[in-house]
Formats: C-alpha cells, sequence, structure tokens
C-alpha cells in the first residue's frame, strides 16, 4: 500500500515537472515581459513564416532567393547571442536580434512591433526545438570596461588581425574578400560570406564596440566565425576591435540606440 | 446510412483540405517581391497599413537592412505593381429627379427612386516605387479609368538626411500624411470609399477642397522615432488640388500632422494625432472674354480644417477615431468675389462644421478583415441665413469583409461584401425631404 503510493506520488510529481517545463517552453522573459508561444504563433505566421518557415526549419517560400539563408530554428543554434559557444541564448539574446534585425541579410529590425508582440515571438521561436526544454541556456559572458583607442591599439589590433588569420575571410582590406570566403559555408552547407567591415557602422548582432567585443568571446555560432575566447585576451580583443572599426572610419560609430535589453 | 455518412465525411474531408491549402499559402505584394516577406508583414489586410508597413514607408521604402539599395536587387527586377477590381454591384437613390414622361424634357419634373445594377472594373492603378539609391525613394502612379489616364502621384524623396530619420523630403505629387489614408481605404463602393470629411463642401460654398483627400502638388518635411510611435510632417502645397500646369492661383496651403502612439498592455497599440490644414482659395480670377484664366485666382480667402483622432488596438479590433471642423471664409462660403462684397446676402457669415466618423475592424487572421464605418458631417453655421440650418449634413454608414484566399509569392487577392448607405436630410431636389443612397457590392480587388 505504501510502496503503491510512494509510486503514485512520484509519476504525479513526474507529470507535473514535465507540464511545468513544457509550459516553460511555451514562455519567454524578458525584463518585466513574459512572452506567450501561442499569441506568437499568430505574429509568427503574420511575419516570419515566409522565410523561416511553418516548422522554423528556414525552409520558407522566400528562403530560395534569400542570401544569407534564414535561420533553422529546429537547430537551436543561433548567431547573435551572449553566451559561449556551444550554448543556447538568453531570451533576451532572441529579443534583441528580433528587434535589432541582422543587419546585411534579409532580416529586418521588427522594433515596429510591440514589445509584448516580440517577447511572444520568442517564445513560439523556441519551441521549435526541444534543446529549450531539455537544456538551460549559457551564462552570460563578462565585458570588460572599454580602454581608450589610441594609434598603438589599433597598431596591435592590426597584427592581431594577421596572426589571428582574421584576414583570411574578411580580406586585408576588411572587405569580406579574403581568401578563404568562397569555400565557406554555414552549419548547413549553405556557402555564406563573411562580413564587409567597410560597409557601415551596424555589424551582424549591433553596432556598438562592446557588440563587437562579444561576438569575438562567443562567437556568431551557425557560421565560420569562431569564438576567440581562448585565443586571445581581452585586451587583445579590444585592439582587434578599434582596428576593424578603421575600416569604416568615415562614418562615427557613436554608441548604439538600440533597444536592446540586458546589453 | 453507412455509405451516406462515408460521403458526408469525404466531402467534409476535402472542403477542409481546400482550406488547409489556402492557408498554407502566404502572399507577396508588390514590395515585398524585393525583400521575401509576406504581404501580412505590412498590412494589417492590404491595403490598410499596420505599424511595421507603416516604418517602413516613412523610412522611404527601406527596410534598413543593408539590402535596400537597388545593386542589391536582380538586374531584371523592376518595381512595378497594378491593382485593379472586377465586382457586380448594385445602387439605388430613393429620391432622384426625372423627368415625369422619359425623354420629355418639357413634362416637368417629378422624384423617383431609381436603382441601377450590373458588372463593372474599377480602373488599374499602376504603382512603380522604391529606392534609387540609399535614402532615395520614389513612387510614380498612373492611374488608368475608362477614358482617361492621370497621374495620381509622382514624387522622390531624401530619406533619412544626415543619417536623422527626423529628416526626410519629399517634392512632388504626393498623398499627404492623412489622419487615415484615403488611398488605402478597404471600402471600393462609390457611395463608402469615400472619406467625406475630407472633400466636405457646405451648400452655396465654392471653396471646393480636396487638400486632404487627394494626393497634392507640393513639398513635405517628415520625420518618425525608430519604432514610428512618434511621427510629424509638415507639407507646403500649391491650392490647386493637385491640378499640375500652375493653376495654383498664386496662393499656398500648409498641412501638418502629429501623432503619438503608446503601447498599452493587454490592449495593443494606441495611437491619437492632431492636423491641420490652413489654406487661401481666390474668390476671382483674371478673365479673357469673361472666361477665367487658369492660375491667375485673385482675392483670395482664407480657410482651415483642423481635428484630432486616434487609433485603438483591443486586441484583434482596431477603431478609428476621426473628428474634423471646418470653418471658410465668408466670401468662399457664399461664393462671391471679394472685390464685389456688396453681393454678399444679409446676414452672411463664413461656414463652420464638424464631421468625423468611426471606423472599425476586426482582424482574425491575417485572410479576414471585418469592418463597420459610421461618418457624420454638421453644419453648425450655415453662409447664408437663409439656407436651412441642417442643409449638407451628411449621416453614412458601412459594413462589409474582405477575404484574402490566395496571396500567391507575387500577387494579392480580396473577395469583398460591402453595404453602405448615405442620407443627406432634405437633399430630395423636388420634395426637400431626406435622400438616400445604398449600395452593394462584391467582387475580386487584385494586384500583381
Amino acid at each position: 500500500m505504501r510502496t503503491s503510493f510512494k509510486k503514485t506520488f512520484a509519476a504525479v510529481a513526474a507529470l507535473v515537472f514535465l507540464w511545468s517545463m513544457s509550459a516553460a517552453s511555451q514562455e519567454s522573459h524578458i525584463g518585466n515581459l513574459t512572452g506567450n508561444a501561442k499569441r506568437g504563433k499568430a505574429l509568427y505566421t503574420r511575419y516570419c513564416i515566409y522565410c523561416h518557415g511553418p516548422e522554423g526549419d528556414g525552409r520558407g517560400e522566400s528562403a530560395l532567393y534569400m542570401d544569407p539563408k534564414p535561420r533553422d530554428f529546429t537547430k537551436a543554434v543561433f548567431k547573435c547571442r551572449s553566451t559561449p559557444s556551444g550554448t543556447l541564448p538568453l531570451d533576451t539574446d532572441l529579443y534583441n536580434t528580433i528587434s535589432r534585425g541582422v543587419h546585411a541579410s534579409g532580416m529586418p529590425s521588427w522594433k515596429p512591433l510591440l514589445r509584448q508582440e516580440r517577447a511572444d515571438l520568442v517564445a513560439y521561436v523556441k519551441t521549435f526545438s526541444s534543446a529549450f526544454q531539455e537544456e538551460k541556456p549559457g551564462e552570460p559572458v563578462v565585458i570588460p570596461a572599454e580602454p581608450a583607442t589610441t594609434a598603438e591599439s589599433i597598431k596591435r589590433g592590426a597584427e592581431l588581425f594577421q596572426t589571428m588569420n582574421c584576414w583570411s575571410c574578411h580580406g586585408k582590406d576588411g572587405r569580406g574578400h579574403g581568401p578563404s570566403a568562397a569555400t565557406l559555408a554555414d552549419n548547413k552547407g549553405n556557402p555564406i560570406a563573411p562580413f564587409d567591415f567597410t560597409s557601415g557602422t551596424q555589424f551582424k548582432c549591433g553596432e556598438t564596440n562592446r557588440d563587437m567585443f562579444r561576438d569575438l568571446v562567443t562567437g556568431l555560432d551557425g557560421t565560420p566565425m569562431p569564438s576567440f575566447v581562448g585565443a586571445m585576451t581581452a585586451d587583445q580583443r579590444w585592439d582587434v576591435v578599434h582596428y576593424i572599426r578603421t575600416f569604416a572610419t568615415s562614418k562615427s560609430h557613436a554608441a548604439a540606440k538600440n533597444d536592446t535589453v540586458g546589453q | 446510412m453507412g455509405r451516406g455518412m462515408n460521403k458526408i465525411a469525404l466531402q467534409l474531408l476535402l472542403v477542409a483540405s481546400l482550406f488547409a491549402a489556402l492557408e498554407q499559402a502566404h502572399g507577396i505584394p508588390a514590395f515585398a517581391r524585393k525583400y521575401g516577406l509576406p504581404c501580412s508583414a505590412c498590412h494589417e489586410a492590404w491595403p490598410m497599413l499596420n505599424n511595421f508597413g507603416q516604418t517602413f514607408k516613412d523610412n522611404g521604402y527601406q527596410l534598413g537592412n543593408g539590402r535596400d539599395a537597388p545593386i542589391y536587387q536582380e538586374p531584371s527586377y523592376w518595381p512595378v505593381m497594378f491593382r485593379t477590381q472586377g465586382f457586380w454591384h448594385r445602387e439605388n437613390n430613393n429620391r432622384q429627379a426625372v423627368d415625369s414622361v422619359p425623354g420629355s424634357a418639357g413634362s416637368g419634373q417629378v422624384e423617383a427612386s431609381l436603382t441601377t445594377s450590373g458588372f463593372d472594373v474599377g480602373g488599374v492603378d499602376f504603382i512603380t516605387a522604391g529606392t534609387l539609391y540609399n535614402n532615395i525613394s520614389f513612387f510614380v502612379q498612373p492611374f488608368i479609368g475608362n477614358n482617361n489616364i492621370t497621374l495620381s502621384q509622382a514624387w522622390a524623396r531624401l530619406d533619412n538626411i544626415a543619417g536623422s530619420r527626423w529628416l526626410n523630403v519629399k517634392l512632388g505629387k504626393f498623398e499627404l500624411d492623412q489622419p487615415i489614408s484615403q488611398e488605402r481605404s478597404l471600402i471600393l463602393n462609390n457611395t463608402g470609399a469615400l472619406y467625406y470629411n475630407y472633400f466636405f463642401t457646405p451648400p452655396g460654398d465654392n471653396n471646393f477642397f480636396q487638400g486632404v483627400g487627394l494626393p497634392q502638388l507640393g513639398v513635405e518635411l517628415a520625420g518618425h522615432s525608430a519604432n514610428d510611435y512618434t511621427r510629424y510632417s509638415v507639407a507646403l502645397v500649391s491650392n490647386s488640388n493637385g491640378s499640375p500646369n500652375l493653376p495654383s492661383n498664386k496662393a499656398y496651403d500648409v498641412y501638418a500632422n502629429f501623432n503619438q502612439a503608446f503601447e498599452v498592455p493587454h490592449l495593443g497599440s494606441q495611437q491619437i494625432g492632431v492636423y491641420g490644414y490652413f489654406g487661401e482659395s481666390p474668390t476671382y480670377y483674371q478673365t479673357s472674354g469673361g472666361n477665367p484664366i487658369p492660375g491667375t485666382g485673385l482675392g483670395n480667402k482664407s480657410f482651415y480644417r483642423v481635428g484630432a483622432y486616434g487609433h485603438w488596438y483591443v486586441d484583434k479590433f482596431d477603431f478609428y477615431t476621426f473628428f474634423m471642423h471646418g470653418s471658410d471664409n465668408v466670401f468662399l462660403g457664399n461664393s462671391v468675389a471679394s472685390n464685389h462684397p456688396e453681393n454678399l446676402p444679409l446676414g452672411a457669415v463664413g461656414p463652420t462644421w464638424n464631421g468625423g466618423f468611426v471606423e472599425g475592424h476586426y482582424n482574425p487572421t491575417p485572410r479576414w478583415i471585418f469592418l463597420g464605418r459610421y461618418e457624420l458631417a454638421r453644419m453648425s453655421r450655415q453662409a447664408n441665413p437663409s439656407i436651412r440650418s441642417d442643409a449638407g449634413n451628411l449621416d453614412t454608414w458601412t459594413l462589409g469583409y474582405r477575404w484574402y484566399p490566395i496571396m500567391s509569392p507575387r500577387a494579392g487577392l480580396a473577395w469583398t461584401q460591402e453595404y453602405s448607405r448615405i442620407t443627406n436630410p432634405g437633399a430630395a431636389p423636388i420634395s426637400g425631404l431626406d435622400n438616400i443612397r445604398n449600395t452593394y457590392l462584391m467582387g475580386f480587388d487584385f494586384d500583381f
């Protein structure tokens, strides 16, 4: 009798746990916003489905004509994160990507949508992969204070740009025409072009120096851009950031005014 | 019994399959062809814009994702679209003056209820628009009617001047930044398609104002916040109701619009705005052989239209509320040349009036929109005391829906059904009773 009760209790507890995990996966939490996947699905159908596809696998009807290809949410691999390479992004990372868009791609800024709507979209995007139920996001990386940009830091950055082989993809002039550029592919085997640093002040995952520093730490998962967290010190990463900024010298790189969270 | 049930089940399955197939299709209207977005991304239900579409428009038809300049398009890409309609409609006018003996002009006139019906087409709008270069946008819209071709719009715009989204300058013939776009009306029929307040002219007035409702010739300065919640526009336009070739009557009008939106939890976006149109119109012209020479207007007198509006969302419902106050100078209101004030009737004053409308939509999915509108105008002061106080008043309402069964990768198609009714008190030509017009329309509205 006692054993039977224990088994029943354990089964109920397991069900409650699974249900709560499932419910949690249907939600997102961005600041004081709680996103709802059901509402997000309606929004996804209106705004996103044509590129990312009804199954979230990046095979929408427009995907054929897009370069780079839309993200495949079923793989739970995201370029723009504040978490280490190989880990899931925070809800705020997905929210910021939706808000900011991904520069030099078909993904526009969806800032005109309500903040609640963007949170709802995050909740729905997470339903495409079971990874969001099975794993926790990574811990956000730490970005130290930025030292001043000096001629010396730029010079050091230029040397690192060579020794770290950044030039082999991005090119010596930063235009994305390095010798390896034509051979690059994303995690689904689609050709992908390195970023052209001369194209302006915006980058794939933001427009501030902190954004670029973070990219060097986290890498852009799903692309050939690796994490340099073990290959360079923090000061060296800042030097590279300062050097990359010189490719678009005619443009201001004042602090971004994105509607981003947690940055 | 069993076979009957199976047959019904099969039919239900076929119908369900048809709807399922339709629901999986998503459309790309003209601009979306460039970016690969569905038309529902920019349109609540086309042609009505949502906030994302309004932002795209305000940003010079640019998404700002580094893919806006024409250089990123296939060389064969040509940003052209057309829109037209094919439909059946029925109209009834309850009191229209007719000859008592058809064909006999001398037989005297009586009032009769007239009904006409039949198939029809709505003319064709051709639109080519987009970006000439980064931050230089354009829009050209010829309209082919039954017997003529007109240039509805033609303008170029410098966008994001000095890198600021608050500075955009447009020059040419363009639709003013209206509280609710006349060009994007969801209603097609003759009775309900117009926003009457935009075109209202009091009885006896010769200032046939179309400034707010129709595209105007001029220059516009406009700006907006990143999410388009805050917007402004100021336009200086020729006083010609959009007619080219300098019939400007030596006068310029000014239009301004400002609106602000707020996000309200559990409801959605709420927008409020104010606008004003201030201008002058001629009361007489230089003449040749007694005929007025276009563009030589003299004796300009002032008029204005001001008001406020709102756009309120309650989840899948949204409502526009609109108010307008209008006033014309006494000479305009009485159609009297200002160099002959002695021709003004005794007790003549400048006419004033108020009007407004409420338009509601229910948009459960991007494929369906149900709509209703009630609009009214009320004279508050007639120009001539001898005119009955309610002359010129109007009440109109519309009910309808639009269904978008097919939104293919290159086109959009809407099936629409609508019923409209307008009442003009005391406007029957002989009896002076109320004049009422009813219109029913159903048909296709499509673009490619």
